[in-house]
């Protein structure tokens, strides 16, 4: 039958495609099932300085652009569909997706995350319009404007170091008291005369006419609060596993992400899971890549028993 | 291959836009966006099904600034629906080809 795989990968990140290029070259047939395009939140990565063997860094897009040629290179079939439902309680496993039914011996779900929304007054109506998911994508609209970028994590103040490059002011609102980045990436921010800080902070309301032009913003240790002037708001105050389709079929942990044992098996025989979906410590383009090898190797040896 | 997507610019827009026959999808892009790369293959592949019914173009951001503007664009993509001149429906963001056929199903009929 022409739906019938050895292994099926579910999301074409690069824990999805390194798991389809180790699995492929060891003569599995496989099949990679991805719903936008390939390359996850990586390609949206302006530049990754941090994956060994670029001294000078790469692009998001470029890297993820590579791995998949070389994953295509040595025959992943990627398929753009959408799973709808899985079924993994006998030894064949079987997916549904937008484009037909389809059979594995093994599967690997590398689906990732996406971000959390801005969940206030005038975000859904204004995303779009001066609210940004995307530095790389929104930042040049946003020359000589001031924004503010709303998160502590890795992701906020390195897209805000970024969006220097254009905005005027960038201002960081974190509901916390101190960043939760790496060192590297706190002094860049810290040493730019465009950054400034809101600590202990939240945003209650994004106001504008057609356009952003004011943020609320709330002292969560006070109550008090204060209206920005403002053009952009740019939104990364966390992320969602996307394991809706897999709820009840796999053990995940209280925030939704998939658990697994050391050889990267999830509850489920037979199915595997890598990279940002994974309930792991660290969501890194070389960890996941790392994982995607190891979940591989790990369905290779489980299709062999 | 740009195949059934029409490239428009600002000296285009009028013509092709707003005093098209037919209901028209733009996709506002940039070279530097990743998402507009991501989702330019299945604009291409609706285009080449529905061009009968629709037509499928893309405007450049960076190239035609005062129209990204003036339709207050600060998110790429952004897709926006022309009908008659005027705008009908707007969304923004990449998304796979099932979200955007139902976000078009009214004008693919």
């Amino acid at each position: 039958m022409a739906n019938e795989y050895d292994v099926i990968v579910i999301g074409g990140g690069p824990a999805g495609l390194t798991a389809g290029l180790y699995t492929a070259r060891s003569m599995l047939k496989v099949k990679l099932f991805e719903k936008e395009g390939v390359g996850g939140q990586a390609a949206i990565t302006d530049y990754i300085e941090n994956f060994p063997g670029f001294p000078d860094g790469i692009s998001g897009f470029e890297l993820s652009d590579k791995i998949r040629k070389q994953a295509e290179k040595f025959g992943v079939e990627i398929g753009y569909a959408e799973v709808t439902s899985v079924d993994f309680s006998g030894s064949v496993k079987k997916i549904t997706t937008t484009d037909g039914e389809y059979e594995a011996k093994a599967v690997i779900i590398t689906t990732g995350v996406r971000p959390t929304k801005l969940d206030v007054p005038g975000a859904a109506e204004l995303t779009g319009r001066g609210i940004s998911y995307c530095a790389t994508c929104d930042g040049p609209f946003f020359k000589n404007k001031r924004v503010l970028v709303l998160g502590g994590g890795n992701s906020a103040v390195e897209e805000a170091v970024y969006l220097t490059r254009f905005a005027s002011q960038v201002t960081i609102v974190h509901r916390r008291d101190e960043l939760r980045t790496d060192k590297i990436l706190q002094e860049r921010a810290r040493k730019n005369d465009k950054v400034d800080f809101m600590f202990d902070s939240v945003l209650t309301k994004v106001s504008g006419d057609g356009l952003v032009s004011g943020a609320v913003v709330k002292n969560v240790k006070t109550g008090e609060e204060v209206t920005v002037p403002v053009n952009g708001i740019f939104v990364f105050i966390g992320n969602l596993p996307n394991t809706e389709v897999f709820n009840g079929k796999i053990e995940l942990d209280e925030k939704g992400y998939i658990v697994t044992n050391n050889n990267l098996m999830t509850s489920a025989s037979g199915v595997f899971a890598a990279g940002d979906v994974r309930n792991n410590p660290l969501k890194q383009v070389v960890t996941a890549t790392g994982e995607g090898a190891l979940a591989a190797v790990s369905a290779e040896k489980y299709i062999e028993s | 291959m740009a195949g059934n997507v029409v490239e428009v610019s600002e000296n285009t827009w009028n013509a092709e836009v707003l005093k098209s026959d037919r209901p028209v999808l733009v996709d506002f892009w940039a070279a530097w966006c990743g998402p507009c790369r991501i989702v330019a293959p299945v604009i291409e592949e609706l285009a080449n099904i529905h061009s009968n019914k629709m037509k499928f173009a893309k405007l450049n951001v960076d190239d035609n600034q005062r129209l990204a503007g003036q339709y207050q664009v600060m998110s790429i993509p952004t897709f926006a629906i022309f009908v008659g001149g005027e705008v009908k429906k707007r969304f923004v963001g990449a998304m796979p080809k099932e979200r955007f056929v139902s976000e078009l199903s009214e004008w693919l009929k």
